[in-house]
């Protein structure tokens, strides 16, 4: 049976109906979506994207640097007889610390439950590790601070200072393990460097926040530290980017490579202006502000180019195919 | 404190159970899957799963697109332009003499129209045998529970959302208006009761078997056998070996292609085995802090 359409310029749009034959009048179906390659899921990733969000995560891996880095710093100016430096990283560490750890609860999705984290200690968890750390030196860093600026209790903020000081590295370098520890290809594949990294960005950091915040015969110290620090940290990142292989391209392009760049220019630029501007007090807060912005710009690019490398399944496959 | 990669036996017993019932899993045979999806239907029926958006994708017959919090079985849909094996259509046509007629060869004769699959699979959570996600809670909200399986538990989960990035196969998720996570508990509620979970009670083509892991590991070895002798020679397993990265997955998969094609990762490794080594460069990494501002002390002495 046909089914035909009559018009006054004769028969048109014959359809074969029943008698079809599969294919034969042009209608061949057309692929409308991109085919499924065996390469990926139509191009869908393979891992889940981080829930966390940028400010609160990257931003804490920043100021949890800059809080270590400055209780280690504000001990040697202590030792020192650098008293006004001293008090610049005691209070800067207890803001930074403070403001990390409101930035991480909010980041939870039960804000009410934080004090979950406190219900074990796991040694596989570096977020557990991590929380313990924090019991461990954020209330030493408070106490370091508030002794320092009220003048109670000396001797009480001699050992705060002390253990802030011990436990600040800690601090610093565990945050670059809790990214590690995920199957993210950008963030897994640069476990071996990315406490380096962190390490030499809280130093130069740190010092930044001397070089903007302490009196500038004072701080010498903050100079060689950032020196070391920003050294510590392009070297790192060099040879991260090179243990990542073709996954490094995260890190190179986008937002995490514009990020990156600047982390690099600002990093040296702040590192050089902190031995050029003994004199000028302007410019010693400008190389200062250079050095924290650029300890900024390394985390939230490190992050960044975490999550471009979770949302393309190309990076998940060629970690595991080579 | 149970080992964190390797081949790992006795699972539960690991986790620190004793006499516990024998490990339990699931074996998808994803060359019976019809892709009727009564599996996420039943699923979500069973665990009273919140609806998570009628989209319509465009992209095959696949609207679920993943696992994610509120979707626990995803069925996956790939069209390939590519013979399934030796097909036979399976007709008998009585007294009428079609011997010696290559009826696939002429049908396949003047354009590649024969060479045509359909590939279907029914996701899930793989409960691996050393399972990311499990290490890496801080709250031990994750736990692994007497039959082998990971279920995390709704009152302790406070939703910092670590176990996310941390599964190498992008199972668990947040429910962005709950804000903990969720997933596949391999229906713990009705596996306790002997009953078997709900998306294999509701696969009508038995593509999914649920059943003790041991059990399920000899059939897909028989499966795979049967199906390579049957001209298949793509079918292969997928999780089953004990040696792999996660130790082997209590919820594994007998495949038709690579598993890139499947969205599953082709050989993924626990992120905990690589933790010690973690550890160590960061505490490297904190004395040369501590030695680097040393000698910034020392200099700055003089």
């Amino acid at each position: 049976m046909n089914e035909t359409e009559v018009t006054p310029g004769g028969e048109r749009d014959q359809r074969p109906g029943r008698e079809a034959v599969p294919g034969a009048k042009g209608g061949r179906e057309r692929l409308m979506v991109p085919k499924a390659t065996p390469d990926s899921y139509y191009g869908r990733p393979i891992i889940k994207q981080p829930t966390w969000r940028a400010l609160n995560i990257a931003g804490y891996l920043f100021l949890g640097g800059l809080a270590g880095g400055s209780s280690v710093l504000a001990l040697v100016s202590e030792l020192t007889g650098r008293h006004a430096m001293a008090r610049a990283g005691k209070i800067g560490a207890l803001a930074a610390i403070g403001v990390s750890t409101g930035a991480l609860i909010e980041d939870l999705g039960r804000p009410e439950r934080f004090v979950n984290m406190l219900r074990v200690f796991k040694p596989t968890s570096p977020m557990s590790m991590g929380s313990w750390i924090l019991l461990a030196y954020g209330p030493a860093a408070g106490v370091a601070a508030v002794t320092d600026v009220t003048g109670l209790f000396p001797r009480v903020g001699r050992a705060a200072t002390g253990w802030a000081a011990l436990t600040g590295p800690a601090v610093v370098s565990y945050t670059a393990v809790l990214i590690s520890d995920t199957a993210v290809p950008a963030w897994h594949g640069a476990y071996r460097q990315m406490p380096f990294v962190f390490a030499g960005s809280a130093a130069a950091s740190a010092a930044g926040l001397m070089l903007v915040a302490a009196p500038r015969n004072q701080t010498s110290p903050a100079r060689g530290a950032a020196v070391l620090g920003a050294t510590l940290d392009l070297t790192a990142t060099a040879l991260m980017q090179r243990a990542l292989g073709d996954v490094a391209e995260t890190q190179r392009k986008g937002r995490a490579g514009t990020l990156m760049l600047a982390a690099k220019v600002l990093t040296a630029a702040g590192a050089v202006g902190a031995t050029l501007t003994r004199r000028s007090r302007a410019g010693s807060a400008l190389s200062g502000l250079a050095l924290l912005a650029g300890a900024a710009c390394t985390r939230f690019g490190v992050f960044e180019a975490g999550k471009a490398s979770a949302a393309d399944p190309r990076y998940t496959v060629m970690t595991q195919r080579r | 404190m149970g080992r964190i990669s390797g081949p790992l036996h006795d699972v539960a017993g690991d986790a620190g159970y004793e006499n516990h019932p024998q490990r339990m899993g699931f074996f998808t045979d994803t060359s019976v899957c019809i892709g009727c999806k009564a599996c996420e239907v039943a699923c979500k029926e069973w665990n009273a799963i919140p609806e998570d958006g009628l989209t319509f994708t465009g992209m095959s017959y696949d609207n679920t697109q993943g696992l994610s919090a509120d979707t626990w079985r995803h069925v996956a849909f790939i069209e390939q332009r590519k013979p399934l094996g030796m097909q036979d259509p399976g007709m008998d046509y009585g007294d009428v003499d079609y011997s010696g007629v290559d009826v696939l060869g002429l049908a396949s004769e003047n354009d590649a129209r024969g060479d045509f699959r359909w590939l279907m699979a029914s996701d899930v959570c793989k409960h691996c045998t050393h399972a990311a996600c499990l290490d890496v809670c801080p709250t031990g909200a994750l736990f692994r529970t007497e039959y082998g399986t990971v279920v995390v538990q709704s009152d302790i989960c406070n939703g910092c959302g670590y176990c996310v990035p941390a599964c190498p196969y992008g199972v668990i998720d947040q429910r962005k208006d709950d804000g903990r996570v969720w997933k596949c508990t391999m229906c713990y509620d009705r596996i306790s009761d002997n009953l078997e979970p709900a998306c294999a009670k509701a696969c009508p083509t038995d593509s999914i078997q649920y059943g003790p892991l041991d059990e399920l590991r000899e059939r897909a070895a028989a499966r795979v056998d049967q199906l390579q002798e049957a001209g298949v020679h793509d079918a292969r397993l997928y999780g089953d070996d004990p040696d792999d990265g996660v130790g082997g997955n209590g919820a594994f998969f007998l495949l038709l292609d690579e598993p890139e094609a499947y969205g599953l990762p082709p050989a993924p490794v626990v992120t905990t085995k690589d933790l010690p080594s973690m550890w160590k460069h960061a505490g490297a990494a904190a004395a040369t802090l501590i030695g680097g501002m040393a000698a910034v002390y020392a200099w700055s002495r003089r």
